[in-house]
């Protein structure tokens, strides 16, 4: 699996297989996730939404046949604190106050301990509108005729420049232009949002949920409930899935909850079905990027020009850290010496759209890489030759201006992926094989990279504070906030903390994700747990060895036995052993928010991946027949994890290329039925080859860098090019569905001739 | 409310069972609220995505589309039901075994149902093919894996009989 | 879920005859419900309205396959698993059989019935272009005693058939003359697994001098309800295959088809689909008969 074992440090825990930390809970349907508790004479919540896509609300009715003193009803006026979800601008409401801007917008809540009787009066609520023109696309948004957020519909901007642009294109031997655009993306995690909220005077709020970040959801709940640090506890239960759709929507059920609970005095609980939840939560935005490139006679990039758009949906909620990874992410990983990507997330009045897995960068690489196909063939050069005269090498400087100062293998990887996928041979065949089969194959390839932990200077900012403590019955513990939903967060942590202090994996456990009881090591996102929270969690433990040491008596070399009665001397004499540390940036940082200028991020990971793809002329439909995923992601910390990753990413990836289509009908999804989105399944995902090379990362938690989002940028502009070269025809937006191969393909022939057999 | 509440009889995990409930009622709602048996979950409630799958009489289905009643009488397995020892020290089904080695739960939420629809397909077929494996499991539905770790983990728990070699990860 | 169970009554009488009776005693007021695959999905999504229901589910009389002198019958209650691994299915009917393997996923199969699909009547039902390639004829059967009716003439309008209120579908008749045909079977879905068909065509032909002595085309998603292409069958019907037969054909599928636009696909695709299909199919007819 990789070449550079023989290079690596001798580690005995991390990088070995061990089982995942909470494997055995699940697999025996032990594991807890929040629909699975109950709690005594608990009640249920719902949630009234809005049916229209903007307008003013002009009434609201409860129908006279039901008795609403059963139930408990929760409006805007109920809200203690303030009524807007904290988060980066505090423009969107906990509840609709007088104002609704998209469908499924959150206006009233209800209580009752029968769920089935609470449905039935969500039913009985009339809610009358007096709707305004709502904005449903980014170019409606641009346009400007209809206002709808600030004085411009503009969520945020940014401008990225590098040398002069301009004085490059009357020279240039070509320019090659391009748009292409993807659509939202659905989670599908299969644990739906859930929710349980418990209120008192005394304790203030504690809610417990299916959530990524709990100390998100903990600010949230702080400032609709203005209450003290002190008084607002989040809990983690086991959490069922979720890329990134759980990062922020958590923070509004837990205030719908809590605010339920705290009028009815009940324990409530909210777990949303799945209509409910493709209608109501966040999706990936939406996103349209033009490209024109200039380039000299030999291929060689010399300026690029990169309008990039999102639709960001009602409020501002992620848009701008999503715009920003997707505006450093825009020009691949090439060197170019001349650079303007101009970007703005456009309000509309759709669902907010959120963080998903890649967090804008799957759209930027989406353009970058089908451009790339496009360029060469404006140039008659193989995609691959163009891409080989372009990549970054240790040294160069990236589009913001980053030195690369670590080893980049780019060359190597293409090599190896090319060697791995047979590409040549494979493509000769079946450029033969497509004359006369109905089935059309074809190779594509997408080389990209991506930026591990939060962006330029953000980890200084996050500051996270993580580490580990030793109980009295000899448990190591790993306190941090980075939860565990599925990519092995516990498994991950337990393994560096254990290595580091030369004990078993079973010595180590995680503490429970508690607000109560843990750190802020930051949330739980951006691929930057195994690099920059395992790399503290490394130091906390190194740190405390040489606490024990020096205050407790720990020889240099111990058995565990040893390691535990140094912990209990320690714990005598200072009350209880903890060590926590706080993160450190990697020398020579330099970055500055003004001019998007300088280290973007701390570390990149980087991949090239191959599709096989068939396209079936009968059915205009595209299948990914084979795959290859080979990348560079610093230490590999436990493989079958990591090839876990990697292969799920893909398949996210293969779904949002060929399958995931969200159907909007005046702003609201009318297709929010696991029937009628349309995920891959076990056998619509092809045989994916991984394939990891290594170059540790000294500033990583064993030299890790990010891996969880990654696979989910290559592998929609790979498909999409394999499909260009199976097909000769330049497909420029995702999803592309038989619907639309079919437009473009049969388009070409009159209807009633035979199809080309 | 015109529905009459039956009692219905059934076994599950190899215990007999009498639940009091409406007849329509799911019967994933009843392991879940009256038997305490939340491993099957519900995650479309459509009979789409498999998370729910149990056995029942030897056959796997979607306890999300059953009605109570027509479980009367009926053999049920559940998750719960593959290692039955496993809290006073048992060991793991050779399927749950498999996919901790090589790597088929994530999240984990799936898994209950995946694990039933692979025990149901390696009771039929205890050697299948790469193919039928993909058929097997088409109906449960995995955002995390991309499905490969899972065929691994089938694959490994199928040859384990007899095979002295670990499963493989890859 | 959004439905309430207790909202809905549910009793199951256990026997053919008991059920007859109870849907004679109320004609209209009891809706049949088999293996809740198409009924409980709505009423999870709250929009069942039937009151009243009556489950079929594992009634002995119902479940069966049984293998006549000229024909094989299904009974309604058969499961799509039933068919799978029904020997006689899949050695006379093998379109039957590979079509049951397009229901959902074994989940689904293995409670989904036969009677419960064409009841249902979705236009995308997976089981009805097989028995319409086979010519199958279905039996309903009540109180006042049973019927035998084409299939091709049991649905009657979108979601609308040809049963009494007090009636149901008893079995499907499936006649034992196709092993000299040549068949053809293709669903276009929107995934592998668990797929509704965007378009799905079963076809039978017999080819005798080189000409086409009988053919059948049964399409799912082409029109309100599945249906036989019977225009495209008789520009083809008498003839040998040729590019002319294959483009008469083409253009007979065009006009005949009438798909419509919705959440899943767009009509213009299905029609010509459904073209290239019925092309596929004719010429797998041009090549000679695969030996087994």
């Amino acid at each position: 699996m990789s070449n550079a074992a023989k290079t690596r440090p001798q580690t005995r825990i991390v990088g070995a297989p061990v089982p995942r930390k909470e494997g055995i809970d699940k697999l025996v349907g032990r594991a807890q996730y929040v629909d699975d508790l109950t709690r005594e004479g608990m009640w249920y919540g719902a949630t009234v939404r809005s049916t229209i896509p903007r307008g003013n609300i002009r009434s609201i009715t409860f129908d006279p046949h039901i008795d609403w003193n059963e139930f408990t009803v929760v409006t805007a006026k109920d809200i203690p604190g303030k009524n807007h979800i904290e988060l980066i601008v505090a423009d969107q409401p906990c509840l609709a106050d007088g104002r609704v801007n998209h469908c499924e917008e959150p206006i009233l809540l209800l209580a009752h301990p029968d769920r089935h009787k609470l449905l039935e009066a969500v039913a009985a609520i009339k809610v009358d509108y007096d709707p305004l023109p709502a904005v449903f696309s980014i170019e409606e948004s641009e346009a400007q005729k209809e206002i709808i957020l600030g004085e411009d519909n503009l969520i945020k901007s940014f401008t990225l420049e590098k040398g002069d642009v301009d004085s490059v294109w009357a020279t240039a031997a070509h320019i090659v232009e391009g748009e292409y655009r993807t659509g939202p993306q659905e989670h599908l995690y299969i644990e739906n949002n859930g929710m349980i909220a418990e209120w008192s005077a005394g304790d203030g709020i504690t809610v417990w949920g299916s959530l990524q970040c709990p100390f998100y959801v903990h600010k949230a709940l702080r400032a609709v409930f203005d209450l003290p640090d002190e008084k607002v506890r989040v809990i983690q239960t086991e959490t069922g899935g979720a890329f990134g759709g759980k990062e922020d929507y958590p923070s509004i059920l837990a205030s719908h909850a809590g605010l339920l609970a705290m009028k009815s005095g009940r324990t409530v609980k909210m777990v949303y079905d799945r209509m409910e939840d493709l209608a109501a939560t966040t999706k990936r935005h939406p996103s349209r990027v033009r490209h024109r490139t200039a380039l000299d006679k030999d291929g060689k990039l010399l300026a690029m020009e990169i309008d990039l758009a999102t639709d960001g949906g009602a409020y501002s909620t992620l848009s701008a850290t999503v715009l920003s990874r997707a505006t450093l992410h825009a020009c691949g990983p090439y060197v170019c010496p001349n650079v303007r990507v101009r970007s703005r997330a456009w309000a509309t009045n759709h669902v907010p759209y959120g963080a998903f897995r890649g967090f804008g960068a799957p759209q930027a690489i989406f353009a970058m890489e089908r451009h790339m196909d496009e360029i060469a063939a404006a140039l008659h050069l193989e995609p691959v030759e163009l891409r080989r005269r372009n990549f970054l090498h240790q040294g160069n400087r990236n589009a913001t201006d980053q030195l690369m100062r670590e080893p980049v293998m780019l060359d190597k990887l293409l090599d190896r992926a090319l060697a791995e996928s047979d590409y040549p041979a494979k493509r000769a065949r079946f450029a033969r094989e497509n004359q006369t089969n109905p089935l059309k194959r074809g190779l594509g390839i997408a080389a990209f990279y991506h930026g591990s932990g939060f962006t330029g200077s953000g980890e200084l900012y996050l500051n996270s504070l993580a580490g580990i403590d030793v109980t009295a019955d000899d448990k190591v513990r790993v306190l941090v906030s980075n939860t565990e939903f599925g990519q092995g967060t516990n498994t991950i942590l337990t393994q560096i903390a254990a290595e580091a202090l030369n004990l078993d994996f079973s010595d180590v456990t995680m503490a429970p994700a508690d607000t109560a009881h843990i750190p802020n090591s930051g949330p739980t996102v951006a691929s930057r747990t195994s690099m920059v929270v395992g790399r503290i969690i490394e130091r906390a433990s190194l740190q405390l060895l040489a606490l024990l040491r020096e205050r407790a008596g720990l020889g240099e070399q111990y058995p565990r036995e040893e390691f535990f009665a140094a912990c209990n001397r320690y714990r005598a004499a200072h009350g209880k052993v903890e060590s926590l540390c706080r993160y450190e940036a990697p020398p020579g940082i330099q970055w500055d928010d003004a001019t998007y200028h300088g280290e973007a991020y701390g570390a990149y990971a980087w991949a090239v991946y191959v599709a096989q793809v068939a396209v079936d002329t009968v059915t205009y439909s595209a299948e990914v027949e084979d795959f290859w995923a080979v990348q560079e992601v610093g230490r590999v910390l436990h493989p079958v994890l990591a090839m876990g990753q990697i292969e799920g990413g893909v398949a996210q990836g293969i779904g949002f290329a060929l399958y995931e289509k969200v159907v909007l009908e005046n702003g609201r999804m009318a297709n929010n039925q696991m029937t009628n989105y349309i995920m891959p399944t076990a056998e619509d995902v092809p045989p994916i080859h991984v394939v990891f090379e290594e170059i540790p990362f000294c500033y990583g938690g064993y030299g890790a860098k990010g891996i969880g989002e990654l696979p989910h940028d290559g592998p929609a502009p790979a498909i999409l090019n394999a499909i260009r070269d199976a097909t000769g025809v330049p497909f420029n937006a995702i999803p592309l569905l038989p619907e639309d191969l079919f437009a473009a393909l049969a388009a070409r022939e009159p209807i009633a001739e035979p199809a080309a057999l | 409310m015109s529905s009459r509440w039956a009692s219905i009889r059934f076994t599950v995990n190899g215990q007999s069972r009498t639940v009091h409930a409406p007849p329509m009622k799911r019967l994933l709602d009843v392991l879940r609220e009256d038997l305490h048996l939340t491993g099957a979950k519900e995650g479309c409630g459509e009979g789409e995505c498999g998370s729910c799958s149990v056995r029942m009489n030897g056959e796997l289905v979607n306890s999300c589309l059953i009605p109570v009643l027509q479980a009367e009488g009926a053999q049920i397995q559940t998750v719960e039901g593959l290692a039955p020892a496993i809290d006073s020290g048992g060991a793991l089904h050779s399927l749950q075994e498999a996919f901790l080695q090589c790597g088929g739960a994530q999240c984990g939420i799936c898994t209950p149902g995946m694990l039933m629809a692979a025990a149901q397909l390696l009771e039929r077929n205890p050697h299948p093919s790469r193919e039928e494996i993909r058929e097997g499991l088409g109906g449960n539905l995995c955002r995390c894996t991309g499905f490969a770790r899972i065929f691994a983990s089938v694959l490994a728990a199928s040859t384990h009989a007899g095979s002295e070699k670990k499963p493989d990860a890859r | 879920m959004r439905g309430n169970p207790e909202a809905h009554e549910l009793i199951a009488p256990g026997s053919l005859a008991a059920v007859l009776h109870l849907l004679a005693s109320e004609p209209g007021a009891w809706t049949p419900i088999a293996g809740g695959t198409e009924l409980m999905v709505a009423h999870a999504a709250g929009r069942l309205t039937a009151r009243k229901l009556v489950s079929l589910w594992n009634i002995p009389d119902l479940r069966f396959i049984r293998v006549e002198a000229n024909s094989i019958a299904v009974g309604a209650g058969a499961t799509f698993i039933d068919l799978r691994r029904n020997a006689a299915v899949a050695a006379e009917l093998p379109l039957l059989a590979q079509a049951a393997g397009w229901i959902g996923s074994i989940a689904n199969q293995s409670r989904a019935t036969l009677g419960g699909n064409l009841v249902n009547g979705s236009p995308a039902a997976d089981s009805s272009p097989a028995l319409l390639a086979y010519d199958a004829r279905i039996e309903l059967v009540s109180i006042r005693g049973s019927r035998t009716v084409p299939y091709d003439k049991f649905h009657t309008g979108y979601k609308r058939n040809l049963l009494a209120p007090d009636e149901l579908l008893f079995a499907v008749h499936l006649p034992r003359r196709f092993a000299r045909h040549r068949g053809y079977l293709r669903k276009v879905g929107t995934r592998r697994a668990m797929a509704i068909a965007k378009v799905a065509l079963a076809a039978t032909a017999l080819i005798e001098n080189e000409t086409v002595a009988e053919i059948r085309l049964g399409a799912a998603s082409l029109a309100p309800f599945p249906t036989r292409l019977y225009r495209t069958e008789e520009s083809i019907l008498g003839n040998a295959i040729t590019e002319e037969t294959i483009c008469a054909a083409r253009t007979a599928v065009l006009a005949e088809a009438a798909p419509i636009d919705d959440i899943r696909s767009a009509a213009e695709f299905r029609r010509r689909v459904a073209a290239n299909l019925v092309e596929e199919f004719l010429r797998e007819l041009m090549k000679p008969e695969p030996r087994p």
